[in-house]
């Protein structure tokens, strides 16, 4: 159940700020070189950051939970055991993924 | 057979059966945001995209504006689709529900075609300074 509301929720958020953050990017890149360099240090700043990494999160817990359902679409995985056991996946995948893509970014190769 | 009505035969009496609806067209789009924004990481990863000109040396190519205006007419799509749900299953009074779904597809209308002036502009743009490397 919090999977799928999750999905729902996750969904809701790209398709509201998501979206405004990628026709930000794409205008202010249109407009000219100072309306991009604007966009940029404010993405650049602690606040931006903060804004792109929950959106990580959002878009992997989206596409993690899209993937659950096209799966079901096919009619597999309905058995109790197996539906809990991809429901965990499927929330805690998006989270460590989230971390280590932008463990990696900060702090480079390890 | 006769088809009948040329309504009736779009209707559902050809091979297809039903035109794409709502569910087919979801998975359709979300199959094509899976592939088209995992090109969209690995690009983002590798190209330099942090100065005006260098967004438009990346977009200069068709290998790189024709995945991006893919993307957004298929993000907008699939966006569409799923606040449409959002609103059906919440809102109750069709007073609020049909403006809210006018104000939705007018937004989403205007946004993919502001996305997609948008990148056809950076990639029309002569680019000049140093070529790619």
């Amino acid at each position: 159940m919090l999977v799928s509301i999750l999905g729902r929720a996750t969904g809701d958020i790209m398709g509201t700020v998501g979206v405004l953050l990628l026709l930000g990017w794409l205008g202010s890149a249109a407009a000219g070189p100072d309306t991009y360099t604007f966009f940029i240090t404010h993405a650049s700043a602690w606040y931006g950051q903060v804004v792109l990494i929950g959106l990580t999160w959002v878009l992997l817990q989206h596409a993690a939970t899209g993937l659950r359902h096209l799966v079901l679409d096919t009619g597999a995985g309905y058995e109790l055991k197996s539906n809990r056991l991809w429901a965990i996946i499927v929330v805690a995948v998006p989270l460590l993924l989230t971390a280590a893509l932008w463990l990696y970014i900060y702090f480079g190769k390890i | 057979m006769d088809g009948g009505t040329s309504l009736s035969q779009v209707r559902g009496l050809g091979a297809a059966r039903a035109g794409t609806d709502h569910w087919t067209l979801q998975r359709m789009t979300a199959i094509a945001n899976l592939t088209l924004l995992t090109w969209l990481a690995v690009t983002l990863a590798t190209v330099e995209f942090g100065s005006q000109a260098a967004v438009v040396r990346w977009l200069s190519t068709p290998y790189a504006a024709v995945p991006l205006l893919l993307l957004c007419i298929s993000v907008f799509t699939h966006l569409r689709l799923g606040l449409t749900t959002l609103i059906e299953d919440y809102v109750h009074s069709e007073a609020v529900k049909l403006p809210l779904l006018l104000l939705l597809n007018f937004f989403t209308w205007g946004g993919v075609v502001f996305a997609l002036f948008s990148v056809l502009k950076l990639a029309l743009t002569v680019a000049t300074g140093a070529p790619n490397a």
